[in-house]
């Protein structure tokens, strides 16, 4: 039979605030354990929780992010839990009235199409902290550091189809929201984890399967190896006339394997209700109009504005506009040199290609885009060729200086001197009598292929510096 | 001196006639002699109180004292306080000491009051006798085989016997007016929000309030002046700004509306207590106050409405007492889940769990709606009685109790007949209005309290109704022959 998978994803993204959503503790990574948990995020006696405002803030852009409702009146709740690294014994978190609700975004996917992807939901919850159980001989030890992180928990409709939906999904996540700026988006770090519920059923039905919780997945390739195990686990059990079990599975990525979390936890009945410490959030429509104009320019219209304003291809523009650093390298190189195709190009082959390769973020590339940009002027003006350009890029990315006191010091500037371009052609056809021979017998279409061989001996005699437009025409002329 | 209120107190310090070291050594010396038969103090640090009583004095002759700068105050034990061990009259919290201060107990500090020790209480705060303390129970000064009242008993005992001078408490349900009802002295539930809960141990969050207790409402006052206010650290705390709520004491009570619920006197009212609050209402008549009957249709719905979400809160507020971090942590658990069973089994006494599986319950999947939807929808009833009642009346007056404090004992294996000692205090915590309760005569000996209860933020005008009271009767100058044998 021939399955359709159906995934719904949700996200738990860490807010890029400095402190906690309930308390002044600072929220830096990698903190020794314990030193950014205050009376606040230890639950001591007597210990009330206050809203970061900023943290609202975060919430109603992301809404806004994805034309979604806003919660004019949203609510705090508590879910209750025993746990070590949840020290109230419940986590505060929304429930019934999350502070964003249904809304849609637009992914893009390998082919370049696009598609929408409904969003149920998004709501604010506090972090838990951490158990660990190494290096205490047996016993266990908490850090409590990232209690009260704050996390917008994004819940997908179950509109993704396959783990490349998924991951397209994933990245329009991450783009969007390191755009807002209200995350990091920093995954090894934890700052974006997700939990993927995944059912299958057959082709063309449309009532849904039983289907599996996979938690806590977080790296883009995990999520698209957990869905492809978890999708092949499934199908097995249906073909064989199996059930799927209603279950929360966890993606182990050293085995490559998902397997049952024990049911016990499962099971849990978490007694939401409201949170009586905090007050209902009541949003006003001056509060999310001041919001809404200072948002930035978000991936999905930028994407459409290059294709627009500069004629891109989807695929590059999906590339270029992922993010607003790189995004922002290309328009400043179009606006050096003027000409966005070509700028395009460079981004994406030559300068993601060394960064890359050099493991450095957008950020920290040696070349400035205002550098590239005159680089690219140089090929426009036919200073250099696109070949020699490459060498130069090379040496700009060394640090050996601008592109053309590069250019000045290795005399790599083009020859357009008809007179010793001219003097080249001759000694090339003088020393090729016999391909002069086989060209000259040739037809036409075969011709244009073996002039290329003379061409390529006069840029090799020139170092490369030829204008190879001239390099032509002159062959034109004498090869007959 | 140890008879003298608050206000002589300050008097007296701020004219010199003696010092905030001679006034605190005079209650240790009382609480030494005469609190083992009370039992109303958990802790006492004598070095800490006479540390700084001379600080205040020092303040004082400095010309730099606030109002209550030298004036000990005893605090229930509910409150943290940095360095001293805080309770909460349990087990779980017997080795509890707080590196922060609650907020009442820091606006305290500033002014230079003395924090004269921590009084006893129902464990967490629940219970209506004082009977629940891992402590032992208080006793009541005017008979020593009664009941102090509870959850702040050990407060309203520890006034009433004059070890004190004020003290704070907390009222969920009634816990600062029945115990104050019950020793003869005058206590204060705020409005929700009044005063700050941050460093308040929580029973029932939305319900929690910290008030003053002591023999006249002046005191009360004075004291509310301290501890009201409001708290950027509790988000539920008001901004409405704070009064001086010694400013309108003196308004006479000519043209003042006091209403009468039906409810508050119907068959449940013990006849003779019935009596004096009716003669005390005749006084404030004579003051030219007007008595109108009321309605509080859904009054009698309180105590299940009270006793679905009070458990409730209180289940999720005490899940942090697992033995992880602080308090109690049984020997050699297991296992985690031996830890917390056992943990919570030792710490936490029958009554606590009583409320903890009550609150669970009533949360559960499947009967959230049964209960504490429904008890949230009956709270809002009881609210809106209320406010249209204020429609009509400036203050609501009644028993503060059905009767006068019972026996040691004698309801503690009856929850149902306990929880109805609360029938008249609980509703006006479900409606988060200031009511208090002050002396209005006494049966057989055993005090009787008057509940005044006003609309939001009312607090002046309840102080203001009570200390014209006090002004023309004695009532809450009596004091128990227990406490008075023994001055020296």
């Amino acid at each position: 039979m021939q399955w359709e998978t159906v995934i719904g994803l949700e996200v738990h993204l860490q807010l890029a605030t400095r402190s906690k959503i309930f308390s002044g503790s600072a929220t830096t990574f990698g903190a020794a354990p314990n030193t950014q948990a205050s009376a606040v995020d230890l639950a001591m006696p007597g210990m009330l929780p206050v809203l970061n405002a900023q943290v609202v803030r975060y919430a109603v852009m992301f809404g806004l992010g994805i034309g979604a409702d806003i919660g004019r009146r949203s609510v705090f709740d508590r879910k209750n839990y025993f746990y070590p690294d949840l020290p109230k014994g419940y986590q505060i978190s929304q429930f019934e009235a999350p502070i964003v609700g249904k809304g849609t975004f637009e992914i893009q996917l390998e082919d370049g199409s696009t598609r929408d992807i409904g969003i149920t939901r998004a709501h604010l919850e506090e972090d838990a902290g951490k158990s660990l159980h190494e290096d205490f001989h047996g016993q266990t030890g908490i850090d409590l550091n990232r209690a009260g992180t704050p996390l917008l928990e994004i819940v997908s409709e179950p509109d993704l189809r396959n783990a490349a939906e998924a991951v397209a999904y994933l990245k329009a996540l991450h783009s969007l929201v390191t755009y807002l700026g209200i995350s990091d988006g920093n995954m090894a770090e934890g700052s974006m984890r997700c939990d993927i519920n995944i059912s299958l059923r057959p082709m063309g039905s449309q009532t849904l399967g039983t289907r599996a919780e996979i938690k806590n997945v977080n790296s883009f390739r995990f999520v698209e190896k957990a869905i492809r195990h978890e999708f092949e686990r499934q199908a097995d059990i249906l073909e064989d006339g199996g059930k799927v079990v209603q279950e929360t599975r966890l993606y182990d990525a050293d085995l490559d394997e998902t397997r049952s979390m024990r049911s016990k936890e499962v099971a849990n009945d978490y007694r939401y209700f409201p949170e009586p410490d905090l007050l209902p959030v009541v949003i006003d429509e001056h509060y999310i109009e001041a919001i809404r104009a200072e948002l930035p320019e978000l991936p999905t219209q930028k994407r459409h504005r290059f294709v627009t304003q500069y004629g891109l291809g989807n695929y590059d523009a999906n590339v270029l506009a992922d993010s607003r650093e790189l995004a922002d390298y290309f328009e400043a190189v179009v606006q050096r040199c003027g000409d966005p195709k070509i700028a395009a190009n460079w981004v994406q082959v030559e300068l993601l290609g060394l960064l890359n390769r050099s493991e450095l973020p957008i950020g920290e590339s040696p070349v400035s885009a205002a550098a590239l940009g005159a680089l690219i002027a140089r090929i426009l003006d036919n200073s250099i060729s696109g070949k020699i350009a490459k060498q130069v890029f090379e040496a700009m990315w060394q640090g050996e200086g601008s592109a053309d006191e590069i250019i000045e010091a290795r005399g790599l500037k083009q020859v357009s001197d008809s007179g010793e371009i001219e003097a080249m052609v001759d000694q090339v056809i003088a020393a090729n009598a016999g391909q002069v021979e086989q060209f000259l017998a040739a037809d036409e279409d075969r011709r244009k292929k073996l002039v290329g061989f003379f061409v390529g001996q006069v840029m090799k005699l020139s170092k490369g510096q030829a204008n190879p437009q001239m390099v032509n025409q002159l062959l034109a002329k004498k090869l007959v | 001196m140890h008879d003298k209120s608050v206000a002589q107190l300050i008097a007296g310090l701020r004219d010199r006639h003696f010092s905030s070291v001679e006034i605190s050594r005079c209650f240790l010396d009382r609480i030494a002699r005469l609190d083992s038969t009370y039992n109303s103090f958990i802790t006492v640090d004598e070095d800490a109180v006479l540390a700084s009583a001379a600080a205040a004095d020092t303040r004082i002759a400095a010309g730099e004292a606030a109002p209550l700068t030298g004036v000990p105050i005893a605090h229930k034990d509910i409150f943290c306080t940095n360095g001293m061990r805080t309770s909460c009259g349990s087990r779980m919290l017997d080795n509890f000491t707080p590196p922060y201060d609650a907020t009442i107990i820091r606006r305290f500090n500033e002014e230079g009051a003395i924090i004269l020790g921590k009084t006893g209480m129902d464990e967490f705060a629940m219970g209506s006798s004082n009977e629940t303390s891992y402590y032992g129970p208080v006793r009541n000064p005017w008979d020593t085989n009664l009941v102090p009242g509870g959850s702040s008993g050990g407060s309203a005992a520890a006034v009433a016997a004059m070890l004190a001078p004020a003290a704070t408490g907390t009222d969920t349900g009634g816990s600062i007016r029945q115990p104050a009802a019950f020793c003869g002295i005058t206590g204060i539930k705020p409005t929700y929000g009044r005063v700050s809960r941050l460093g308040m141990v929580a029973f029932a969050s939305s319900l929690d309030q910290a008030g003053p207790m002591a023999y006249t409402a002046e005191d009360c006052a004075l004291l509310l002046n301290a501890m009201a206010g409001h708290d950027p650290l509790d988000s539920t705390s008001s901004e409405v700004p704070a009064e001086d709520y010694c400013a309108g004491l003196q308004e006479k009570l000519q043209g003042l509306r006091i209403g009468l619920p039906r409810q508050y006197f119907d068959d449940g009212l013990d006849a003779a207590t019935a009596r004096r609050i009716e003669a005390a209402l005749k006084e404030f008549e004579a003051q030219g106050a007007h008595l109108v009957e009321v309605d509080l249709p859904h009054s009698q719905l309180s105590i299940p409405a009270y006793y679905v979400i009070a458990p409730a809160e209180a289940s999720t507020n005490l899940s942090r007492f697992d033995g992880v971090r602080y308090g109690h942590r049984c020997e050699n658990p297991a296992d985690l889940h031996d830890l917390y069973t056992r943990t919570r089994e030792e710490g936490f006494g029958d009554e606590v769990k009583r409320r903890i599986l009550v609150g669970t319950y009533a949360l559960s999947a499947g009967y959230y709606d049964a209960y504490y939807k429904k008890a949230q929808q009956v709270r809002r009833l009881i609210k809106q009685d209320f406010i249209d009642c204020f429609d009509q009346v400036d203050v609501i007056a009644g028993p503060t109790t059905p009767g006068p404090a019972f026996a040691l004992g004698a309801k503690s294996d009856d929850p149902l007949a306990m929880y109805l000692e609360d029938i008249y205090t609980l509703a006006v915590n479900l409606a988060g209005l200031p009511g208090m309760s002050l002396p209005a005569g006494e049966v057989d000996g055993k005090p009787v309290g008057l509940q005044l209860i006003g609309p939001h933020f009312a607090e002046a005008r309840l102080l203001n109704a009570a200390h014209q009271f006090q002004q023309a009767t004695n009532w809450h100058l009596q004091r128990p022959a227990s406490a008075n044998g023994e001055v020296a």
